[in-house]
């Protein structure tokens, strides 16, 4: 049973992953992890790409085991994928042999929970609900890459998962289109309410969806900090310009400034990425 | 004869898959080849058609060159070809010519049929389990490289009948085009769509049937193209070693009797006749496969 969108909390405890390199070398990536997403509210997570972003969200989805911790989902401990923690994938992961209405169509048609009439009803809700509605018989290819995005929110979110991951899902796509995009996801987060992990590496997108950003340090990974953004929803653009998402921007771009020199000093492979997507954040 | 893989499929996907995305099969080839007949391409094939055959002529019949000067000449060939009462005995109006089409035509059938049948599975399941991959890879890279006429003292040897060692043979050479162009086919799918499916929830069977299936099948098909050219030239072998009918053996019986109009018209049958099945496996592959073309406009 994967639809019901109450409950929800998932929680990493002292989440260690740990690689061996070919070289008979090992890198740690993430070292004592510990973050509890709380049901139906959107945690978003800043940092800059190779910073193990996506490794722990391969971890919490249930593709890699984590070499120390646990993962619990409502207390449960999770082991391997499944249709109650869904990952929306950064580079489009749409079937291109499947029409955008059978992509959305998938998981609950597989999974025999619905089907007939009440699957296409639920399907082109959703379709609806990110303006697809007039492309349901496309193929991804025939998509545009915003609309590929959406379409794939889409796929998730019809089984109502209880947890949605979100691996830089708009990364690639135009400002326009992100912006765009950002409207959508938070349409949808209104409509459905699951637990939401976003991850991003674009400050304004973190502040402007989120309820709680988190801030990651340099590898082996941690938390360093998390914000709560209390700003009022619907969030505009407009909001970039209050004080408050001023004095938090500021807050938030302190500690990754913190960040970015540290792994400056150590020389860290990952040194000039941090500095670089640090620089593109102010 | 036998086609590269990429070079083949573009041409025709341009033509083909055009249209409303749920058109039918033959409404979509008409409307491509429609679309076809109005642009200079008609004109130009037809251009080098005939230049080929003026430089066939000029070079047989004309200048007589040392090279070509025993080869029967394109008047000679067509008039021969499409006589009612041929010099040889083999003309379009001859039941004996398309006995020997008739028989190559089932023989590359059957084998063709046996090789999709087992090599398209099993390339499949060697590039999703690599268990399995691990098990067969070493006999197929010891087999596939041994060329098929190397086949022809087992196959005689093996099989009971020369029908049945040809189709063999047949069957040989098309078979490891399909199975490492079905598993090459599973190994270009991108591990996302495996873990989006893991993550909905999907049975191993609903993987299979669902992605690595469709996900393989442009792969696939370039591989039947390949494997359908393998599938005549292995034929051909076939029949000029074991033969009593068939094209393969009307060619090198014509040589034998000095029938060498006949050796014309039998090699310029298989072209025709190869040229057809490409085209047919091709214009499968691009209805099936439509979800890879871009709408035009977009």
């Amino acid at each position: 049973m994967a639809g019901d969108a109450k409950g929800g909390r998932l929680e990493a405890r002292g989440l260690g992953q740990t690689y061996r390199l070919e070289s008979g070398a090992t890198r740690e990536v993430l070292r004592d992890f510990n973050l509890t997403l709380e049901p139906g509210t959107l945690t978003a997570l800043i940092g800059p790409s190779g910073c193990g972003k996506s490794v722990l969200i391969n971890l919490l989805a249930g593709y890699e085991t984590p070499t120390a911790g646990e993962i619990f989902l409502d207390g449960r401990k999770v082991v391997g994928p499944g249709p109650d923690r869904l990952v929306v994938f950064q580079e489009t992961a749409l079937f291109p042999w499947l029409t955008a209405f059978e992509n959305v169509a998938y998981g609950p048609k597989i999974r025999g929970e619905l089907k007939g009439p009440e699957l296409t009803r639920a399907v082109m809700e959703l379709l609806r609900l990110v303006g697809l509605d007039e492309f349901r018989d496309k193929y991804p290819a025939q998509l545009s890459g915003g609309m590929q995005r959406r379409a794939e929110l889409a796929r998730a979110l019809i089984n109502r998962p209880k947890a949605t991951l979100l691996d830089e899902p708009f990364r690639g796509l135009d400002a326009l289109t992100r912006s765009l995009m950002r409207d959508y996801y938070l349409n949808l987060f209104e409509n459905r309410r699951g637990t939401q992990f976003f991850v991003t590496a674009e400050l304004d997108e973190g502040l402007l969806l989120a309820d709680r950003l988190v801030i990651a340090t340099n590898l082996p990974a941690q938390v360093k900090k998390i914000l709560k953004i209390d700003l009022p929803r619907p969030r505009s653009d407009e909001i970039r310009a209050a004080p408050e998402y001023l004095a938090l921007k500021s807050e938030a771009l302190e500690l990754l400034h913190e960040e970015a020199m540290k792994s400056f000093k150590t020389g860290a492979l990952t040194a000039a990425d941090f500095v670089g997507a640090y620089a593109a954040l102010n | 004869m036998i086609e590269t893989a990429s070079g083949s499929l573009k041409p025709a996907l341009g033509e083909l898959s055009q249209g409303r995305p749920r058109a039918g099969f033959f409404s979509r080839v008409g409307g491509g080849a429609k679309r076809w007949l109005r642009g200079p391409s008609p004109w130009l094939n037809l251009l080098g058609l005939v230049g080929f055959l003026v430089l066939w002529h000029l070079t047989t019949r004309v200048l007589k060159l040392p090279l070509f000067v025993k080869l029967p000449g394109p008047l000679d060939t067509v008039k021969e070809w499409f006589s009612i009462q041929p010099v040889y005995g083999i003309s379009i109006f001859t039941l004996e010519y398309y006995q020997h089409i008739g028989l190559s035509c089932l023989r590359v059938f059957l084998a063709f049929l046996l090789a999709t049948g087992l090599g398209v599975p099993l390339g499949l399941l060697m590039g999703w389990k690599k268990t399995f991959s691990d098990y067969a890879f070493p006999i197929l890279e010891l087999l596939r490289p041994i060329p098929m006429l190397a086949w022809v003292p087992l196959a005689i040897l093996m099989w009971p009948t020369r029908e049945s060692s040809i189709v063999f043979l047949t069957f040989l050479g098309s078979f490891f085009a399909t199975l490492l162009n079905s598993w090459l086919g599973v190994k270009s799918i991108d591990q996302a769509y495996f873990r989006a499916a893991a993550c909905l929830g999907a049975s191993e069977s609903l993987i299979f049937r669902k992605i690595v299936w469709p996900g393989a099948m442009p792969f696939v098909f370039t591989g039947l193209q390949i494997s359908v050219g393998y599938a005549w030239f292995s034929l051909v072998a076939g029949e000029m070693l074991a033969g009593e009918f068939g094209l393969g053996y009307l060619i090198w019986d014509s040589y034998i009797l000095v029938q060498y109009p006949v050796i014309i018209i039998a090699m310029l049958t298989l072209g025709l006749v190869g040229s057809l099945n490409s085209l047919a496996i091709r214009a499968l592959g691009n209805f099936l496969i439509r979800w890879k073309k871009r709408e035009s406009g977009q």
